[in-house]
């Protein structure tokens, strides 16, 4: 580079390099600064022209005004309980099966991979219907009450896993062996093994993954709004949903107040795990 | 990532098993083994089996059938709803605009992020923080973007409209206009999805190594030249990798949709995935929509046979 450029084109080159990098993290950060601004308007700010990027006088009541629109406490509640449950099934049967995949013997494991893989290739979405109709009417049938706008209804669909289980299952191969074989001529059995050696080593896939499987069902919004009937029952993302349908474009400031309230948690955790998260999602591309 | 080193890739699953399983045996004899991997394994295979694999056959069962989700008689009409769904207008359209909808948030998102991955490769300060805010998006909730985009394409209050007064445009009515709503959703669905390519894209610019490039230009080749003779080819299975997985992703668009247009105004911006739910759970049409949601799954089955097909041939760069 040096040979065929001076000391300024380099100059030049970088400042166009920085620029470009601030457009872009602009035009990312506009919408998210503009739902911010947004939710400390008045209705008579929001309407104001031109649109003030700051609000003069920032009406922090907005947050609190937006909280007593729907019962957000409830949904809070719901999104935790259904994004905790789900994902501890996940990372638990992703990494019972990835265990059994890569250490156990087992005559059919090429049957049990194909499964697997099949179960990948069919989306989530070609199966919401039948999933309704069960929860309704064959649960029903069994146990003489409708699993309809329940907890486990909304959380047991998700909680099977096979993305997961390969990932770890491919982590799990690449362990060191000599530690491996320590824990066996030690005498620890297979139970030992996964809980004292696999897992500790393997954390850093396994959180990773635990982080992708939380970003997904917090932010699961079809299943969650067709499986969910009353507002007791609905998740943070189906609540500001029908807080939308119901408030329609009537006072912003109030709307982007409530709407915060889903994406400022995350955009919290995101500050503190991104990195784990885009090295994990990386890794796995760049390799398969 | 220790735990993910590349060796662990490097040698097959068939010599990793039959090493283990000669190696690795403690005190556990064959039938303890196969009792343990059964037991591993048999929560997820009982959750794949009610919630994946037999949804599977009841929705080919319901797709023969006319119900209404309600009422106790579900009249069988053979293959009544495949046959209506061929000739119906909105449901051509439906086709229509999920090619559109693909195409250009596809397209859009790679070439986008392939270019942000270029920007982002160069030695700048702060590129990380850089990357993490291009990536965010892509964490947040589709329902809650698409309320916060509602606002912003508001004709009179909202972000796009005073750009556009900026440069003395009036600003169209997006989500309330067929021509303007789904130009409106793809700008939302990659704004909110460009960073995910950019991220893996950046990922395999970062994998190529420097002594390619050290050798392209030593034999004299400029920088575009060099950009068409390494980082093309060098990158395109990872660009192959992102074509599928992107389509994959658009086809099931939900989120945002509902939220932003309810796959108005007049059907243009109803997509597949958005008929799917439509027919299902709004008309109250089972059979309809578990039969279009056997066109969406055909649609999905055949671009990953297409991967699995071109990711044998490609698995090494070249």
């Amino acid at each position: 580079m040096a040979r065929l450029s001076s000391k300024d084109q380099r100059r030049l080159n970088l400042t166009a390099g920085y620029v470009a990098m601030l457009v872009v993290v602009l035009i990312i950060g506009l919408p998210v600064w503009w739902m911010i601004s947004g939710s400390l308007k008045s209705t008579q700010e929001i309407y104001t022209f031109p649109p003030q990027w700051i609000p003069r006088n920032p009406r922090w009541s907005n947050f609190w005004d937006a909280w007593q629109l729907a019962p957000f406490g409830r949904f809070y509640l719901n999104s935790i309980i259904t994004t905790v449950g789900g994902s501890a099934l996940e990372v638990a049967n992703a990494t019972l099966g990835a265990y059994a995949l890569a250490f156990l013997r087992f005559p059919f494991k090429n049957v049990v991979f194909v499964t697997l893989l099949a179960a990948l290739m069919i989306p989530s979405q070609v199966t919401i219907l039948p999933n309704y109709v069960f929860f309704g009417s064959t649960v029903y049938n069994l146990i003489g009450e409708s699993w309809v706008n329940t907890y486990q209804a909304i959380i047991l669909p998700g909680a099977s896993v096979a993305f997961g289980t390969f990932l770890l299952r491919q982590s799990f191969l690449g362990l060191p062996r000599e530690v491996l074989d320590a824990a066996k001529v030690d005498g620890a059995g297979h139970l030992r093994t996964l809980w004292d050696v696999v897992l500790p080593m393997a954390r850093p896939v396994i959180v990773t993954f635990g982080l992708i499987s939380v970003v997904a069902k917090w932010n699961d919004y079809l299943w969650p709004l067709v499986i969910t009937q009353t507002e007791s029952m609905r998740t943070l993302t189906v609540g500001i949903s029908s807080l939308y349908d119901l408030e329609g474009n009537t006072d912003w400031g109030l709307v982007m107040a409530a709407t915060l309230f889903v994406i400022f948690p995350l955009l919290v955790i995101f500050i503190f795990v991104q990195r784990f998260i885009i090295e994990g999602l990386t890794s796995g591309a760049t390799k398969g | 990532m220790v735990s993910t080193a590349p060796s662990a890739e490097v040698r097959s699953f068939r010599n990793q098993l039959a090493v283990r399983s000669s190696s690795r045996r403690p005190r556990w004899n064959d039938g303890k083994e196969w009792i343990l991997f059964i037991l591993f394994m048999l929560p997820n295979f009982v959750l794949f089996g009610l919630f994946t694999f037999w949804p599977m056959i009841e929705n080919m069962r319901l797709s023969t059938q006319r119900w209404d989700l309600i009422s106790p008689v579900r009249r069988s009409v053979g293959s009544a709803n495949y046959r209506y769904l061929l000739e119906n207008d909105t449901f051509h359209k439906v086709l229509f605009n999920t090619a559109y909808f693909t195409v250009a948030a596809v397209g859009l998102s790679l070439l986008l992020g392939l270019m942000v991955a270029l920007l982002l490769n160069q030695p700048l300060k702060l590129r990380n923080g850089a990357r993490a805010v291009v990536f965010a998006p892509t964490l947040l909730s589709g329902a809650a973007i698409g309320i916060v985009w509602s606002y912003i394409f508001d004709p009179r209050y909202g972000l796009v409209a005073e750009g556009l007064r900026w440069v003395s445009l009036s600003s169209p009515d997006w989500l309330n206009q067929p021509a303007w709503s789904m130009p409106a959703i793809i700008i939302v669905y990659v704004w909110k999805n460009m960073g995910f390519a950019a991220v893996i894209f950046l990922a395999g610019l970062q994998a190529i190594p420097r002594d390619l490039y050290d050798a392209a230009r030593v034999d004299g080749a400029n920088i575009w030249w060099r950009f068409r003779s390494v980082t093309i080819p060098m990158l395109s299975p990872i660009a192959f990798f992102l074509l599928i997985t992107s389509i994959l992703n658009t086809f099931q668009a939900f989120d945002i949709i509902r939220v932003m247009t309810q796959g108005g105004p007049v059907d243009s911006t109803n997509t597949l995935i958005y008929y799917v739910y439509e027919q299902g759970f709004v008309a109250l049409n089972a059979g309809r929509s578990a039969a279009a949601s056997f066109v969406l799954f055909g649609l999905m089955m055949i671009i990953t046979l297409v991967q699995l097909r071109f990711a044998e041939q490609r698995v090494h760069y070249g």
